[in-house]
């Protein structure tokens, strides 16, 4: 639906400012109906990339193609008309102060000429889906963040566009009403098999709403696949680091900082990070490990979550043994198919008894 | 006060009154679309024409900055070909708009640059035209601001417009000039005053009203 082709962008030295290049031979194609993710840090080219899709930027090389279009050859009256057909939603809503919550949604339609009638007709039953239906003569100013959010939604479905280009939309939002935007737009995409290309520097946008995943940096897509794979298996520094963030919330900071991570000291035991995913995920993994290394297992943390309705789970646990049992133990989990590292040691007394 | 005196200040108000509306009408017929111009024609903007908006901006500022005395003055040869004459009511009109037109430029300029940016790339993001976002999206969202910058100009208008004494233009500026300074009446300068000072508060006071009316933005 979507296709990216070596995709260039670089701005002019301006104001004793270098030339900068903002994106470096971008290749992506996002399929029809799918949702896939754009996530990369800040500066790493991620607005440019979605604005170079309805031409808010021009790209300066390579070409991007909506639905068998080159949109580059576009004429002025057909660019238009294109981008009547691609909605977009934005991090800071960018609604209209002026007009109420109607008004606002259904200014695409204005646009386009359509008659008031025709307009009424269309903006309530979307109103219902975003659940607004009540505000509908509110203003802006008097609604929260996360209803703003809902307008502006409403407001870039209205036209029935085919794709829906999500620029950074629950970053200004907190965690309660992120979880119900990503709802919302998981829900739609669904109902109106909508293709959505999402921007975000929050992996847990990703995780939740995302099919595929692309990982940018430098102006470059360094990693992409499937969201789970990408997940459990990161392979470039970026998305590692990206991921880290996540599954250290996996560590309690008590825990953290009692964890010495050189070699171990006198009478401290290892510390064994277990990732779990795939198939055995399932699997009563700890007291077959008890079994095998013949030692204990004290468990110190852990989580377990469901990306793409598959478990993945990170368990933190203290070997009550020297690091030869923890080895056996790392080498009966990869065995399973599972992950398992030593990361740490602790002092068996410093840890929290529980 | 007498029968005789409010009279005076009857006619010399309606003087005032139609000079200033006249000069603001004109004025903002004029002076809007070239604020509106003068915002959105930078590089890179709506409708970019950079050397158009560095020759408007220099003209503006030109304007801007001779005194309204001198420039009422100044441009009586241009006067009497607007209006047949550079003397009387209807005359000072003429300076009035030319000193008017350029200071509404520049705030209306200043009230649509104060849109946010954000908006102008929605609604090109939703297919609108130069045209549709300058009467869809920036005038709407300005429109507090343009209301709070056209109350100001009145104010600024109902000023000058008794300087147009010295162009024979009349109004209350050039009553409380001629008969209270020049006939020595202070009763006549205290009422012109006293008129001035309570239409001002008037017209800020509705300016200000009719604005926060139309802002939605802080509710």
């Amino acid at each position: 639906m979507i296709r990216l082709e070596g995709l260039e962008k670089v701005y002019p030295a301006a104001h004793g400012k270098p030339a900068h290049h903002a994106l470096r031979g971008v290749d992506l194609e996002i399929g029809k109906g799918e949702i896939f993710g754009i996530i990369g840090r800040s500066g790493a080219g991620k607005s440019t990339l979605i604005r170079t899709v309805n031409r808010l930027e021009e790209a300066t090389g390579g070409r991007v193609v909506v639905d068998g279009v080159d949109i580059a050859q576009l004429s002025s009256a057909d660019l238009t008309a294109f981008r009547r057909r691609t909605g977009m939603v934005f991090q800071h809503f960018n609604l209209l102060s002026s007009r109420t919550v109607y008004g606002n949604v259904a200014l695409p339609l204005e646009l386009a000429g359509i008659p008031k009638a025709e307009i009424a007709a269309r903006v309530a039953p979307l109103l219902d889906i975003v659940g607004l239906s009540d505000k509908s003569d509110r203003y802006p100013a008097e609604l929260s963040g996360g209803q703003k959010q809902r307008v502006g939604i409403a407001r870039a479905l209205v036209a029935e566009p085919k794709v829906l280009l999500c620029d950074e939309v629950t970053s200004a939002l907190d965690p309660e009403t992120t979880q119900q935007i990503l709802d919302l737009l998981r829900d739609i995409n669904r109902r109106l098999k909508l293709t959505m290309m999402v921007i975000t520097h929050e992996m847990s946008v990703v995780r939740e709403l995302c099919d595929r995943v692309a990982v940018i940096d430098d102006g470059m897509i360094v990693e992409q696949g499937n969201v789970f794979d990408v997940f459990v298996k990161p392979q470039h520094p970026t998305t590692q680091a990206l991921i880290a963030g996540e599954i250290e919330a996996a560590l309690p900071k008590s825990l953290r900082r009692i964890i010495n991570e050189g070699p171990a000291g006198a009478g401290e035991n290892p510390v064994v990070k277990i990732v779990f995913t795939g198939p055995n995920a399932y699997d009563p993994i700890i007291s077959q490990l008890s079994r095998i290394a013949g030692i204990d297992f004290n468990i110190l943390a852990g989580q377990v979550d469901y990306i793409q309705n598959r478990p993945f789970g990170i368990l933190f646990v203290e070997a009550k043994g020297g690091l030869a049992e923890a080895e056996k133990a790392i080498a009966f989990v990869r065995s399973r198919n599972l992950n398992a590292e030593v990361i740490g040691h602790v002092d068996p007394n410093a840890v929290p008894a529980g | 006060m007498s029968i005789q005196m409010l009279s005076l200040l009857a006619d010399a108000g309606f003087e005032t009154a139609y000079m200033v509306l006249a000069a603001l009408s004109i004025g903002t017929l004029l002076g809007a679309p070239l604020g509106v111009l003068l915002a959105t024609s930078g590089r890179g903007e709506l409708f970019p024409l950079p050397a158009f908006n560095r020759v408007v901006g220099a003209l503006v500022n030109a304007t801007r900055s001779i005194p309204f005395i001198i420039l009422a003055v100044a441009i009586i040869p241009f006067t009497r070909l607007v209006a047949g004459t550079s003397i009387g009511t209807s005359a000072a009109i003429v300076p009035l708009t030319v000193a008017a037109t350029p200071f509404i430029a520049r705030i209306i300029e200043g009230a649509v640059r104060g849109v946010d940016a954000g908006l102008i790339e929605a609604a090109q993001a939703m297919g609108a035209k130069p045209l549709q976002i300058v009467f869809k999206v920036l005038l709407p969202e300005a429109l507090p601001a343009i209301v709070l910058g056209l109350t100001l100009t009145t104010v600024l208008l109902i000023g000058y417009s008794a300087m147009v004494g010295a162009v024979g233009g009349g109004g209350l500026g050039d009553l409380g000039i001629r008969y209270g300074y020049q006939r020595f009446r202070p009763d006549v300068m205290a009422s012109v005053v006293v008129v001035l000072i309570a239409v001002v508060q008037l017209i800020q006071t509705a300016g200000d009203r009719l604005a926060r009316r139309l802002n939605k933005r802080v509710r």
